[in-house]
């Protein structure tokens, strides 16, 4: 069995700035708040920082922590560009590095004025990620993820029978796990009859199917695991770490199987090197920027077969106290879009036994993951 | 319409989709298809993934195919497209075995299915760029 990184290295420390929609603030602030608080978590000094992995759109780069952190001898930098999946593919490369000694602390910042900042629209056809279906498909007016997820969700509805309330029962734990977190943007009740009257946004994704847009930035340090021992904070174990790529990367209308995404060859990896079976795990923070993305990605991370996920969902499973607690911050869709870097930072805090209100009892090993750019996908697990 | 008013997203052709572009204003749909091992492929792009051969051939396609999934956006996400809502993206495949995104036109929503048969159809955008639209069979 390939145990690659098991256990090399952990999580130390992590950052979270109070998440809104408003910030008033620069994603530069922003972010550096969120570092800073991360170093302090871990009872490092900024100085101490040898290594960072700035989010893989640009807007920040090592130059910026470098100038505001005061690091004297930055040795390594890398950006992961997989959108929503670049969080937890950071932590992939920034195990890697450390284990191959180009560093011993690397920070992972992410944040952005999702909120009140400029939204991407029309300028996508200038992402080399989104050039494909930027070309092809944006001029007849399918431009914005609602509509390139949706008819992922519609076939798997056709084909499986998968239902709009089956979706619903997604949104509707998110909301109760936000309601418990004093950092969660959306805490008004919200019931499945109220995301069946929503309004139909790109169907068959209603509004409540869809994540919210914040303001905010989460950050998080990865350590050597035996300098870890050493730190401020019980040392969280990276277990198994991987990221994975969808067939057709770059043109979801043209990947053979529609329902299938990149988690699914990234899942395996992680659970052969975490040396686990799913029953161990206890808590799972999955990336929901959409409703249907929770559903597919249980499927591809194997907790149920293709097909199955629509029932998974159901009966309570996912929610605190069931079988499998998912997004217990409130995930996307109700705390905040901190671009899955909030759903690093509430697995380490379960692990860790700080998840307030929300605490999944005795948990021990959970998983998280990303999911972004059309369909890359990428996978932690951790112990405490 | 001249681009100047033209108020959509444009595509920006390179080196491997100017003929798609320029065969779509003559109203054709074209496709390429791998000079060595004659795999079909779309979207345009250098590589036959099949073979790794570059050379590249463009055929004449039926633009026969059949619905594989869709949505109906009731909400436009740029503003060029607030006057067409709601529009309806199908994605087809198409026979020669690749397939294609694009509006529908005279398709009734309520009877979208897997396995629809529908063809390919074109609509002049600007003086200087057709869209794909889809229609029934």
């Amino acid at each position: 069995m390939m145990t690659g990184l098991r256990e090399s290295c952990c999580v130390t420390g992590v950052g979270e700035t109070e998440y809104t929609r408003g910030s008033g603030r620069s994603v530069a602030a922003l972010q550096m708040e969120a570092a800073l608080r991360a170093i302090a978590d871990a009872g490092l000094q900024p100085g101490d920082i040898d290594g960072v992995i700035p989010y893989g759109n640009m807007e920040m780069v090592a130059e910026e922590f470098i100038t505001n952190l005061g690091i004297e001898d930055l040795r390594f930098s890398a950006v992961t560009p997989l959108g929503g999946a670049s969080a937890v593919a950071a932590i992939q490369a920034a195990t890697s590095a450390i284990v191959a000694g180009a560093a011993n602390h690397v920070l992972i910042p992410i944040g952005r004025n999702g909120y009140s900042g400029p939204r991407i629209g029309g300028r996508a056809q200038a992402i080399p990620q989104f050039r494909v279906f930027g070309e092809y498909e944006m001029p007849s007016g399918n431009i914005a993820p609602a509509q390139l997820y949706a008819p992922m969700a519609r076939r798997h509805m056709e084909l499986y029978g998968t239902t709009s309330r089956q979706f619903a029962e997604i949104a509707v734990t998110m909301r109760n796990h936000a309601m418990l977190n004093d950092n969660a943007v959306m805490k008004k009740p919200l019931t499945v009859e109220d995301h069946q009257n929503s309004r139909m946004i790109s169907d068959p994704l209603r509004l409540f199917d869809c994540c919210l847009e914040s303001d905010g930035a989460a950050a998080v340090i990865i350590s050597g695991a035996e300098r870890a021992k050493d730190l401020a904070r019980r040392p969280i174990y990276i277990m198994g770490v991987a990221e994975g790529h969808p067939d057709s990367p770059s043109a979801i209308s043209q990947r053979p199987d529609l329902t299938k995404i990149g988690l699914a060859k990234a899942a395996p990896r992680a659970f052969a090197m975490a040396g686990i079976g799913h029953e161990a795990i206890d808590v799972a923070e999955v990336y929901d920027c959409f409703t249907y993305t929770v559903l597919c990605q249980l499927e591809d991370l194997g907790f149920c077969q293709k097909g199955e996920g629509g029932d998974f969902v159901s009966g309570g499973r996912i929610a605190l106290g069931g079988e499998l607690p998912i997004n217990t911050h409130g995930g996307l869709l109700s705390q905040s879009h901190i671009i899955g870097m909030n759903h690093v930072c509430e697995l380490v805090k379960q692990l860790r036994g700080d998840g307030g209100k929300a605490q999944v009892a005795d948990a021990e090993i959970g998983l998280v993951t990303g999911y972004g750019d059309l369909g890359d996908g990428s996978i932690a697990i951790m112990r405490n | 319409m001249t681009a100047a008013t033209y108020d959509k997203p444009l595509p920006p052709p390179n080196e491997e989709s100017r003929p798609f572009w320029e065969a779509m204003k003559e109203h054709r749909l074209v496709l390429q298809k791998c000079g060595a091992c004659g795999k079909v492929r779309h979207y345009p792009r250098p590589v036959c993934d099949a073979c790794f051969s570059m050379d590249t051939e463009w055929m004449e396609a039926s633009g026969k195919g059949q619905v594989h999934s869709w949505t109906i956006s009731h909400h436009a996400f740029h503003p060029g497209f607030k006057g067409d809502l709601p529009l309806v993206l199908v994605i087809v495949d198409l026979d020669e075995g690749v397939r294609m995104c694009a509006q529908a036109r005279d398709l009734d929503p309520e009877g979208l299915r897997i396995g629809l048969p529908v063809r390919v159809d074109f609509e002049d955008a600007t003086d200087d760029l057709t869209l794909p639209v889809i229609r029934p069979a």
